[in-house]
């Protein structure tokens, strides 16, 4: 229906979700007017995996291949140069996102799982000695654990893990017995992935640079959902990725401590990171460009820096204030269902919930909501000692963005509920 | 019929629910464990032989409702057939879920034909295989306790 030449609306949503015009920005999204699995509406509730993209990144993108696609750091001509300087402005528009004291914190990686390796096989390797602790949780994705693990075993270092709590929170008690002065790095997830359980790595931080020990948080689940501040933080290392924050695959941050970074060897070597290379020896330029060996991800940077201009519009406290209803108004109708365990019910929590149905695999319960046209995480979600620490195989994950609706949740409550019935 | 009431036949659902042969075999001479990293499912399944026939099988695990009805029905299945016969059935088994139905599967499949949802769904094709792979573990394991293992 159409009054007066406004177009009729959808329905007004409920309060309490009043801080952004979820209607506007989710025309920002052209996969969420897509149909699955013959003709149902998407409803997107896997953005922990991956988040989806606004047509301001996906045109970034492409304008840079239609009309400014050149190698960086190379040629003296026209394209390379424009392309060199959008490049250096994209981080630093990545180093005043995150807080940092000056671009030359900011290294490009493939992700957070190359920014996380990159640390362990550089700073890791050259400096940990047998003797030397690392410590991370029993909540880390695999992503913020195997690398540690297969440092220390390289090094002849010693792994540790805080165990968590029955709610999924870390064992602080336990933290604190775990810290020692042995410990040389804690490495800590700033989000769970698997349970949504926010971590206070500030307060966690402060305590182990108290003992001497480095600090790596890995922030891919909180990046794209809360405004991160490095230097507040307190920590030497961050990173995160940028598919989850609305930009492209292939492209992800490191955030390291000046001096940190100045000091650690290069990891993989080649064009771009070198000073000066005769047949007898290299010697290697000063970082960021020492840990970006070889032709970066170019346009998938070009994609970042326009993601985080997007974000940005929208306010990530705008964010935050949506994304809080929605986790309230999931966990209160999800969460009263018949059947339903919430697993991760920490005090503190991002937007997701990791549940299973009694009874029924998660797998089914995803395949279920899958026909519905729902797409969710059924799985272990790279977490096993978090499987593990709850006895379970896996769990189902619904993790929302600020494009998701009220109107979503339901849709989620009737699919768990056709679940239930299918399997009962 | 929908994809999704294709996938899940009321036969799968009822083996889900009671599943047969779900038991530990304490005497049995061959033993394997499978398991799909990807998904957590983790079964084991015991085998009884006599000469080459699979005269006894038995299975327990965790799984979803297609690894545990597909255990379930080929316990069903193979008890009975010699080693060749429980391999060609696999080897139909495994044209079904991932090809597709073809027209002669209720003959040659039977009650084994209600998976042919699965190939509508390229990843739970190893749910109901991993079962098939586990017990051809067992039959190539050695004579003793423990089979060997089977990841899919």
């Amino acid at each position: 229906m159409v009054v007066s030449g406004v177009a009729a609306t959808a329905p007004p949503i409920p309060p309490p979700f009043t801080s952004l015009d979820v209607e506007r920005i989710r025309a920002d999204f052209p996969i969420l007017s897509e149909t699955v699995r013959g003709g149902r509406r998407l409803v997107y509730l896997d953005n922990a995996a991956t988040s989806q993209k606004p047509r301001q990144v996906i045109e970034a993108i492409s304008r840079f291949y239609s009309g400014e696609n050149a190698n960086i750091h190379r040629g003296l001509h026209y394209l390379s140069e424009r392309a060199t300087a959008a490049y250096d402005a994209a981080r630093e528009k990545v180093a005043r996102f995150l807080g940092a004291g000056a671009p030359s914190e900011i290294v490009f990686t493939r992700g957070t799982t190359e920014a996380i390796n990159l640390v362990a096989q550089s700073w890791g390797r050259s400096s940990l000695r047998p003797g030397d602790e690392v410590l991370a949780t029993g909540m880390e994705h695999h992503a913020n654990l195997v690398p540690w693990q297969v440092v220390c075993e390289q090094t002849g270092a010693t792994f540790r893990a805080v165990p968590i709590t029955d709610r999924g929170e870390l064992d602080l008690e336990a933290f604190d017995r775990l810290l020692s002065d042995r410990t040389r790095l804690f490495a800590v997830g700033h989000v769970s992935n698997a349970l949504g359980t926010v971590n206070p790595v500030r307060d966690l931080a402060a305590r182990a640079r108290a003992r001497g020990a480095l600090v790596l948080v890995d922030g891919a689940q909180s990046a794209p959902h809360m405004a991160v501040d490095v230097s507040e933080l307190g920590c030497d290392f961050f990173a995160c990725s940028g598919h989850k924050l609305f930009g492209p695959t292939g492209i992800g941050v490191l955030y390291g401590r000046q001096s940190i970074l100045d000091a650690m060897p290069p990891w993989q070597t080649g064009g771009d990171m070198i000073e000066r290379v005769t047949l007898e020896r290299s010697t290697w330029a000063a970082p960021p460009a020492r840990f970006e060996a070889g032709t970066p991800p170019i346009a998938e940077v070009m994609g970042l820096g326009a993601a985080i201009d997007y974000v940005e519009s929208v306010g990530l406290d705008a964010i935050g204030q949506w994304e809080s209803d929605l986790l309230s108004r999931a966990t209160e109708l999800v969460g009263a269902l018949p059947g339903v365990r919430l697993v991760g019910t920490a005090r503190a929590k991002a937007a997701m919930l990791s549940f299973v149905l009694d009874g029924v695999h998660p797998h089914d319960v995803g395949t279920v909501l899958d026909d519905e046209g729902i797409a969710v995480r059924a799985g272990h979600h790279c977490a096993q000692p978090v499987m593990q620490r709850f006895g379970l195989p896996a769990t189902v994950r619904a993790s929302f963005a600020f494009y998701n609706t009220p109107d979503e949740i339901e849709a989620l409550v009737r699919g768990v509920e056709r679940a239930r019935k299918v399997f009962g | 019929m929908s994809s999704l009431t294709e996938l899940y036949q009321n036969v799968i659902l009822e083996h889900n629910r009671s599943p047969r042969n779900y038991r530990v075999m304490d005497d049995a001479d061959r033993q394997a464990e499978g398991n799909n990293p990807l998904c957590g499912d983790q079964l084991t399944v015991w085998l009884k032989l006599e000469g080459d026939v699979i005269s006894d099988v038995a299975f327990q695990g965790l799984g979803c409702a297609i690894s545990r009805a597909s255990a379930s029905l080929m316990t069903a299945a193979v008890k009975g057939k010699s080693r060749r016969e429980a391999e060609e059935l696999f080897e139909r088994f495994r044209g079904l879920v991932t090809g597709g139905p073809s027209p002669a599967d209720s003959e040659t499949l039977g009650k084994l034909a209600v998976f042919s949802g699965v190939s509508q769904y390229p990843t739970r094709v190893k749910c109901a295989s991993l079962p098939w792979h586990t017990m051809k573990a067992a039959l190539d394991g050695a004579e003793r306790r423990k089979g060997g293992t089977a990841e899919v």
